[in-house]
């Protein structure tokens, strides 16, 4: 039996849609119950980087600008800004009647000092944060950045999704950032509920009554974040039929990643609506070891890459259907302003024989090949397992490593041939923000040793990427050097990109109120 | 007796210490990185190193250990490194689904299991003999999750008798209580239902040919009478061995089962742990599952003396 039939059958969702059992009025109709991506285990969203933290994060903090829709950065706690005309002064104006949970007003310092923390661990600030000479609060509600030179891309980092900047009280804020705070006061639309939190089982979180929400209509991140349910509640269920099953049933009313086998099954539920609520997709990546042989070897990093095909991974990961992947052959973002295929002929090929010809004519002489597999990361598991098929095919001599994801974490940072522990071949998923911009594009980095484990050194990357930093503001500069970067990266081919597929969500009909945003959100959402 | 349960109390204690020394060994080398985990993938070399030493993970083995031994001799298992709550805390928290969990299964295992190998045994050769024996096949060979499955479809989805999935505190009312654990209880005790009533039959079998049952049977006692007054008691030995032995299929059972119906239990924090290095948690929970086990050795012994008077300590 295949994992997707087994999966489908032990699911076990009725075609025409199981009726919900009788929900008990009231509590129920005003609580959304929600299956979260995964464990909520941390609740500090400077300490980790762990999306599931940061979603909770918007529910209890809230930012001083955020994204819209369409990628635009806008004032959200900010009443608006005012920059000098030097460019080298940002003032901020925080909007009135902005309060914390436990009462307090948010004043300027908070910000302040909430930015201050959160740039210490920002990698996009912390590129930026040389060119600020000051930061300061002018007033309670004013503050201002003085900077040594013009900083467009200030705004674009405030306002961003990938690492947002939330605001803290300045008590909780001035904790160390390698610190976890242990308090989550917050101005946002909701309160967490620390009594009930039991990390593993269950998060909850009740309306914020004393939040005042922008006039503006919800746009993305950005427009006003009405809080239109009482409470929210997650609970965490880590086995995906048993999520399916209940969100069938009615148990719970929210489901934000549905494994991609159960789609087809939780589309023929006439309760259920299965639809994409991310603005981006999720990208497939893989890395090679360039240190190591033999990898260590342009010629035959370009050689496997010619065997890519992205379509077959994509199908691995997120089914048949071509409307849920997009095949995306360059290192940008697709359909992002910078994203571009110049030297990806590459990519192009996708042709194990002419591979074959590549990587002899490289000179491979049978050097091992280490590809760990997380398998308690399905699709991460998926790229990886498509990978170790190509290699085979290839000839290369392959030692496929099945190992959970805490184990690759570890392991990806041993420098070490692989007879002493070392790795050849590694893969993850990004978002597509994090691909857009060369500013935080981890995978694109080429800076040797400070580089993204695999660790490749092209000195002409980091030269434009620098470049790109100081004229990335104008759209011409900036899509010539996205271009010569993405020529530089296909030569160098550190990293072969796998194409992206959409990660849907799943919701009972009478939830009202979803929109797409760059980040799963509540607010805005109810319930009929 | 009141001697010999001490000196076992007693004799707990260096088991502990040796499951103490083995687990925290266990972890120290085991490959894994929570400090990598946190910070992320854009996060420098630099960034997990200051992270790893706010959690104190670059102090070296020893230091580590007796500070962990320390805390523990004074009843305290230390701090989650994720949540940053007391791993007693979420124990505590953990520990009502699992309990209510094992107790349930233990009760409908036995009260279904010893019957069942009773009446096998007695009608051995027979149909209804060939039938226990296939279904304790059956529970051997099909998987806790398969049943697990099984069981929702049809009596959570098909039948909407029962919730698909979570747990209700016994607080909250015996029957939201029991509603949730019917199912799980009983994909759980598949197994546990095969391998007492299996050993329930074959030890029945050895103690009907004994010379007692054919005199019980010439004063003319009842074939039910000798079957459970006479015969059981008798068997118990084994029987009662086997349901301690079993304990410890139903705490890794129990880890499956939990993550089929979602029941927030000891099983699920413990998966939840490993795969992210939680040490703290990983080390309390092995140490809690290890005193239970062995305490439960020990009321399995006591309880020999109860069947068979003829066993002294």
């Amino acid at each position: 039996m295949e994992r997707r039939t087994f999966l489908g059958a032990t699911a076990g969702i009725a075609a025409g849609g199981a009726a919900a059992p009788a929900i008990a009025q009231g509590a129920a109709a005003r609580t959304l119950r929600v299956i979260p991506q995964a464990n909520l285990t941390s609740l500090d969203p400077v300490w980790t980087t762990a999306v599931v933290t940061r979603n909770n994060a918007f529910l209890i903090y809230d930012q001083i600008c955020a994204t819209d829709a369409a990628g635009a950065v806008k004032p959200q706690m900010a009443e608006g800004w005012d920059v000098s005309q030097d460019q080298l002064t940002w003032t901020f104006r925080l909007r009135d009647g902005l309060m914390f949970h436990d009462g307090e007003r948010v004043l300027a310092k908070d910000c302040v000092a909430s930015i201050d923390r959160w740039r210490r661990r920002d990698p996009f600030m912390q590129v930026l944060w040389p060119n600020v000479a000051e930061l300061a609060a002018v007033d309670d509600r004013t503050f201002r950045f003085r900077l040594h030179r013009p900083t467009p891309l200030l705004l674009m980092a405030l306002g961003q999704t990938q690492f947002p900047c939330f605001v803290m009280p300045e008590r909780i804020a001035q904790t160390d950032a390698f610190q976890q705070i242990r308090d989550t006061i917050g101005s946002g639309p909701f309160r967490f509920l620390r009594d009930e939190w039991n990390p593993g089982q269950r998060a909850a979180w009740a309306k914020n009554e004393r939040y005042v929400p922008r006039q503006e209509p919800v746009d993305g991140l950005a427009g006003g974040r009405v809080p239109r349910i009482d409470r929210v509640e997650w609970t965490i269920i880590s086995d995906p039929a048993t999520s399916a099953n209940a969100i069938a049933q009615g148990e719970h009313d929210y489901w934000e990643y549905p494994l991609h086998d159960l789609l087809p099954m939780l589309r023929r539920n006439r309760n259920v609506v299965v639809e994409q609520r991310l603005t981006d997709g999720t990208y497939g990546v893989a890395r090679f070891n360039t240190l190591q042989p033999p990898f260590n070897n342009p010629a035959i990093r370009r050689a496997v890459a010619m065997a890519v095909d992205q379509r077959d991974y994509l199908r691995a990961v997120a089914g048949d259907d071509p409307a849920g992947w997009g095949v995306c052959e360059g290192v940008f973002t697709c359909d992002t302003p910078l994203a571009n295929e110049v030297g990806s002929d590459v990519l192009k090929v996708r042709n194990i024989d002419r591979a074959r010809a590549a990587l002899r004519e490289a000179g491979y002489n049978n050097e091992k090949v280490v590809l760990i597999a997380p398998g308690d990361y399905p699709q991460i598991n998926a790229l990886s397992l498509m990978t170790a098929d190509i290699l085979r095919r290839l000839g290369m001599n392959l030692e496929l490593i099945a190992a959970d994801w805490g184990t690759l974490v570890q392991r990806r940072t041993s420098r070490e041939p692989v007879e002493r522990g070392g790795w050849s071949i590694i893969h993850t998923t990004s978002s597509g923000q994090s691909l857009a911009l060369p500013v935080f594009h981890l995978f694109l980095r080429a800076n040797g040793n400070d580089a993204w484990f695999g660790w490749p050194n092209v000195p002409e990357v980091e030269r434009l990427r620098a470049e790109w930093v100081e004229k990335g503001g104008d759209p011409a500069e900036g899509r010539r050097i996205g271009e010569a970067l993405n020529r530089e990266a296909m030569a160098a081919m550190y990293y072969i990109p796998l194409g992206y597929y959409w990660q849907p969500s799943a919701w009972r009909r009478n939830v009202t109120g979803m929109f797409r945003a760059p980040a799963t959100v509540f607010w805005n959402v109810g319930k009929s | 007796m009141f001697a010999y349960v001490v000196r076992r109390v007693l004799a707990t204690i260096p088991v502990m210490a040796v499951v103490a020394l083995f687990v925290f060994s266990l972890l120290y080398i085991a490959p894994g990185d929570p400090a990598a985990v946190i910070a992320g993938d854009q996060a420098t070399p630099e960034d997990v190193e200051r992270i790893r030493a706010s959690l104190g993970l670059d102090r070296p083995y020893l230091v580590r250990f007796g500070a962990w031994v320390f805390d523990i001799l004074r009843g305290d298992l230390g701090v989650s490194i994720f949540t940053n709550l007391p791993v007693s805390l979420m124990i505590k928290q953990r520990l009502e689904p699992t309990l209510s969990l094992m107790v349930v299964t233990l009760i409908l295992a036995v009260s279904i299991a010893v019957p069942m190998g009773v009446i096998a045994a007695a009608r051995v050769g027979t149909f209804v003999d060939k039938f226990v024996m296939a279904f304790a096949v059956l529970g051997f060979s099909v998987p806790v999750f398969v049943v697990g499955y099984l069981l929702a479809y049809v009596f959570a989805l098909e039948l909407e008798w029962l919730p698909v999935q979570g747990y209700t505190p016994f607080s909250e009312g015996f029957f939201p209580w029991i509603e949730n654990l019917i199912l799980p209880a009983v994909a759980l005790g598949s197994v546990y239902i095969a391998l007492i009533a299996r050993i329930t039959r074959a030890s029945m079998l050895e103690v009907l040919q004994q010379d007692y049952i054919r005199t019980a049977r010439a004063k003319g006692a009842g074939q039910r009478s000798i079957l459970f007054l006479h015969a059981l008691k008798n068997a118990a030995v084994p029987i009662v061995t086997v349901i301690g032995i079993g304990i410890a299929l139903l705490i890794g059972g129990a880890v499956v089962t939990e993550s089929v119906f979602a029941i927030p239990g000891l099983g699920r924090l413990t998966v939840d742990a490993i795969l992210r290095r939680d040490y703290p948690v990983i080390q309390g929970v092995v140490l809690l599952f290890s005193f239970t086990y062995v305490l439960v050795n020990l009321l399995i012994d006591i309880l020999y003396t109860l069947f068979d008077p003829r066993i002294r300590y």
